[in-house]
């Protein structure tokens, strides 16, 4: 696709450094699936100072719970799922290490504000295009909380995912500068 | 009156789940026409990529009997009951849960209804939320909605001052759309309920939801201005497609307006995101 950037995962500081809020990416690699339920039950283990299921060194997690799959298929439908729900874990994550988030939806000050001390990325997802998101799923594997149903965390092993840099480590936000350009 | 005409719940079981397994995997030509309309008017290149990817999904998710979007909702249901039926074997309201447990789990959708508190998963999407209203006739019509959790949390009541008057009303729903932001997947479609009571504004606005983008409201004049006027403030916003930046927030506003109390004035806002799924039914 023409304007696209692809990079794999893991994310290290200088490839973080080097993304600017509007990039169009095309982002392949490991990434962890991982919402609601999940990302409580990742703060309680680092509270017990327990290890996390994976290792989050790197990582990039994508904000989402897929639909079931159906036999013979990868995956079912996937997509990014609204990511303010995920603030208050976030900053947390990131001290662990995490340097990528994908999903969908504004981030609070504070995410932001951690961001930039972490050098970490936000890039949103298109979300409600997820029958065609699930083509850009090559594996599946189930990483823990099973009985979480559809909140399970999962790894995924993505080749070119659409993604666009809405959040940067300089502070930056796609969403904001969008708004900047109203005729209201 | 006429005669009572019976109608065996089975029939409304099969119903239920053939709207839901459609709603989910096919998007209806209405919402596909209104996204080929904003893809023509769309000024931003990357919110042109954005409508021309949902049109792609729209195809994918046909071809494969996949859903649309991994969110397959909360599963809404509004029955308009003719007086005239008789509902034979099972009760309605069980039917109805019925046919959305057989569809989540024959379409391979995702369950998303869960405990408030424990946020344990019901396993089923059930319950579903269930509107029924008592018309005149010996039929029943079925429209069945499955509703994003994403949009959803985006919407909201107030009760305005009297004093606000038309153009305060239209104010606070711009302001509601622009604070939603691009969390509700946009662009959106808003459901606008003014006046009745409380609840009443509430399901005014979902049910307008319900009524087919491209189909002007036919219910009064005033009502079809004032969608226009905020569909033009809510595009005028810069947001665009999933808030990139662009010149289509917004597909369609639906108002629905009922009297209300001397000293009120409720309007609820209700966003529905741009996997408008709605099918319906007459039996």
């Amino acid at each position: 696709m023409q304007n696209y950037r692809s990079i794999k995962t893991p994310l290290t500081d200088e490839l973080c450094a080097s993304l600017h809020a509007g990039d169009m990416i095309l982002l392949s690699g490991e990434v962890f699936a991982a919402r609601d339920a999940a990302h409580r039950r990742l703060q309680e283990t680092i509270q017990r100072g327990e290890e996390l299921p994976f290792d989050i060194r790197g990582a990039v997690i994508f904000y989402a719970g897929p639909s079931p799959t159906r036999p013979g298929r990868i995956i079912g439908s996937i997509g990014p799922t609204t990511s303010y729900r995920m603030d208050p874990f976030a900053p947390l994550l990131m001290e662990q290490g995490m340097k990528g988030m994908i999903g969908k939806g504004k981030r609070s000050a504070e995410v932001v504000a951690a961001m930039e001390r972490h050098k970490a990325v936000y890039f949103g997802a298109i979300g409600g295009i997820a029958a065609l998101t699930a083509r850009c799923v090559r594996s599946v594997e189930l990483v823990a909380y099973a009985d979480l149903g559809p909140e399970a965390v999962l790894r995924l092993e993505l080749v070119d995912l659409p993604v666009v840099v809405v959040n940067d480590t300089q502070g930056r936000d796609l969403y904001e500068e969008a708004l900047k350009r109203s005729k209201l | 009156m006429g005669p009572i005409r019976e109608i065996d719940s089975k029939l409304i079981t099969e119903t239920v789940k053939r709207l839901f397994l459609e709603a989910n995997t096919c998007l209806g030509a209405d919402v596909l026409a209104a996204l080929q309309t904003s893809l023509a008017r769309e000024e931003s290149p990357l919110g042109r990529q954005v409508l021309a990817r949902m049109l792609e999904n729209a195809a994918v998710a046909r071809e494969e009997s996949a859903p649309i979007c991994q969110d397959t909702g909360l599963a809404v249901v509004f029955v308009e009951l003719g007086q005239d039926v008789h509902v034979a074997g099972d009760l309605l309201n069980a039917a109805i849960e019925e046919g959305v447990r057989q569809a989540y789990e024959e379409g391979y959708f995702r369950k998303s209804v869960c405990d408030p508190l424990t946020r344990a998963n019901t396993g089923d999407n059930t319950p579903a939320v269930i509107n029924v209203e008592i018309v005149a006739g010996d039929r029943i019509r079925l429209s069945v909605m499955p509703k994003g959790g994403g949009s959803e949390n985006m919407s909201s009541v107030a009760m305005l001052l009297p004093a606000a008057g038309r153009e305060g009303i239209r104010r606070h729903v711009v302001e509601s759309v622009l604070k939603a932001g691009p969390n509700p997947c946009p662009p959106v479609i808003v459901g606008v309920g003014i006046g009745g009571s409380i609840e009443e504004s509430l399901i005014l606005a979902k049910k307008a939801l319900l009524r087919p983008l491209g189909q002007k409201n036919g219910r009064d004049e005033r009502l079809n201005e004032l969608e226009q006027d905020i569909l033009a403030d809510v595009n005028r916003m810069g947001g665009g497609p999933q808030g990139f930046g662009g010149s289509v927030s917004a597909l369609s506003v639906h108002v629905e307006m009922k009297p209300c109390h001397i000293a009120s004035l409720p309007v609820a806002v209700n966003i529905q995101c741009h996997v408008a799924r709605h099918r319906e039914a007459i039996i």
